[in-house]
């Protein structure tokens, strides 16, 4: 760790550089996330088509996670908005995983109930309910439950792709299982044990 | 004959049936054998990877496992270590759970923990992960999918949308280009059609947007379509399950939404493949899209069964005073004020 040396103090520094946030989401990611080495360039916002709609450019949201921003990055749109397309993947300089640490970002807000908006994790976790309960996703199940829940007003509006999805065979009326759930629910109540612990 | 494991994904059994029908349709002529990984899950999509690493990474990787004892290769003779995936999604993640377990081998390493407790087990990289354009246009090559034509596509304006997730992030280079790969137009010159022109080739349609922040979802779609009308295409071709259902299944909405009246038909580049073979367009899945690509086909002379389009939402007469409808023109030209 550095130390506060005069020099620092006369520098106009009142505070030790604490980098243990941007380390926990970095260490969290998948693969070698190289948080670490953003530039600070803005080519991710640039590239990005959602940059828009977000409460932070994803540049900005690294700086506040160099900063130990916890609450104030955890509690950002910016992982939710993400549409992972990887347009700022392939042009970041520094080559960071940035779409991968969103999803890192996403389940630490998740973990810590810090988010703006319950509509995106809700959508995670009844997808994942489905996928926990039979192996595949259901369509027709996700969509039902998760508009009911969430956009309401949007299901008039809705009805004639729904009836269209339907009546062209595209969307299955009952779930479809696989044969070894019993394997997939070990493998995944083993993995959970290990994420807990890790 | 060229073997590969497949890996199908959920879509291809509900809302892509038609790229399912119309991918089953091409492989025989072009003498690829595709067997199903058995007992397959779920990849995940772009949701696991957002709530817990291990399980996500670990639910994948049973797929791989599956895969990997299904057809080992003895001695170069029979088995296969290529997987083949249709739909983007399915594709990256795959191909992703493969690259970090390499990349982090303590990851790699709980995965295989957890894939312990149902008795499997996967060592990162035995296998190759590969999407179905992949195979069509290294594999089979350009030249044989040339000679399978009997009905050239001539006079069928496409744009040939690529998606995201498939040239990005590309862990093994096998694209020729991240922005701009040139492989989907190359094959559908192959296939007569005339290709347009279309840089938002590999631009996002929103993925799961749709489902939790429709407004950004319908302004992605929305560049997509009014580029590919502005260009003059006829139609749309993807090759992903979710880039066809949101440009297709939410067009209607995404118009609602706008005030605008595109009519951009978009279909899988295997119904397009089937039709220049000689195929029959209900044995594609043609039909089955909801904005009708009845009128851009009729440009090649294919008549699409008949099918009921549904109704677009009613609109409410005048009462209270509402922005004026735009016209396609008059809406993009708003759009870029």
């Amino acid at each position: 760790m550095p130390h506060m040396t005069d020099e620092r103090v006369r520098a106009g520094l009142t505070h030790e550089e604490d980098l243990s946030l941007l380390h926990e989401v970095s260490m969290k990611t998948a693969g070698v996330s190289r948080l670490e080495m953003c530039i600070q360039c803005g080519t991710c916002g640039g590239s990005c088509p959602a940059a828009k709609d977000m409460d932070h450019t994803p540049r900005m949201l690294f700086a506040m996670l160099r900063a130990g921003m916890r609450e104030e990055a955890l509690r950002s749109n910016t992982q939710w908005i993400c549409v992972s397309c990887y347009h700022c993947v392939v042009r970041c300089p520094q080559e960071v995983h940035i779409a991968d640490v969103m999803y890192t970002l996403k389940g630490m807000a998740i973990h810590a109930k810090l988010y703006a908006d319950s509509t995106a994790p809700d959508f995670s976790q009844t997808f994942v309910d489905m996928v926990e309960s039979y192996g595949r996703s259901f369509e027709m199940g996700l969509a039902t439950r998760h508009y009911l829940k969430h956009f309401p007003l949007r299901l008039p509006g809705m009805l004639p792709m729904g009836f269209g999805m339907i009546t062209k065979g595209r969307m299955g009326l009952r779930p479809k299982k696989i044969k070894q759930m019993d394997q997939l629910t070990k493998i995944l109540d083993r993995a959970r044990q290990l994420e807990m612990t890790s | 004959m060229n073997k590969y494991l497949l890996y199908p994904g959920c879509s291809m059994e509900s809302s892509a049936k038609a790229y399912m029908e119309s991918m089953n349709a091409i492989v025989e002529p072009l003498d690829l054998h595709f067997e199903e990984i058995d007992d397959w899950n779920c990849c995940g999509a772009t949701e696991y990877l957002g709530i817990n690493l291990i399980p996500a990474y670990s639910l994948i990787a049973r797929n791989l496992a599956l895969a990997a004892k299904q057809s080992p290769p003895v001695n170069g003779t029979g088995g296969t270590r290529t997987v083949v995936a249709p739909c983007s999604a399915c594709y990256l993640n795959l191909a992703k759970a493969d690259h970090y377990m390499q990349e982090r081998p303590s990851l790699g390493a709980k995965v295989n923990e957890a894939l312990a407790a149902g008795n499997l087990q996967y060592k990162a990289g035995t296998l190759d992960v590969r999407h179905l354009i992949d195979i069509l246009v290294y594999d089979v090559g350009l030249e044989k999918i040339r000679d399978a034509v009997v009905r050239p596509l001539h006079g069928l304006k496409v744009a040939p949308y690529m998606g995201c997730m498939l040239p990005r992030p590309d862990y093994q280079h096998r694209w020729s280009d991240h922005e701009h790969p040139t492989e989907l137009d190359d094959l559908l010159r192959a296939l007569g059609a005339d290709v347009i022109d279309y840089p938002l080739t590999t631009n996002c349609c929103g993925g799961h947007m749709t489902q939790i922040g429709p407004e950004t979802a319908f302004e992605l779609i929305r560049r997509l379509v009014a580029d590919a009308d502005e260009r003059g295409a006829q139609m749309m071709v993807t090759v992903c399950p979710m880039c066809q259902m949101n440009v297709d299944a939410y067009q209607n909405e995404m118009n609602h939404f706008f005030g605008t009246d595109y009519h951009m038909p978009i279909l899988f580049f295997t119904q397009l493949m089937g039709l220049a073979f000689g195929r029959e367009p209900k044995e594609l899945g043609i039909g089955m899209e909801l904005v009708s690509a009845r009128n851009a086909l009729a440009n090649i002379g294919v008549e699409e069964p008949v099918t009921q389009e549904p109704a677009a939402p009613k609109k409410k007469d005048e009462g209270l005073p509402m922005p004026r409808r735009w016209t396609r023109h008059e809406g993009r030209k708003e759009a870029l004020k």
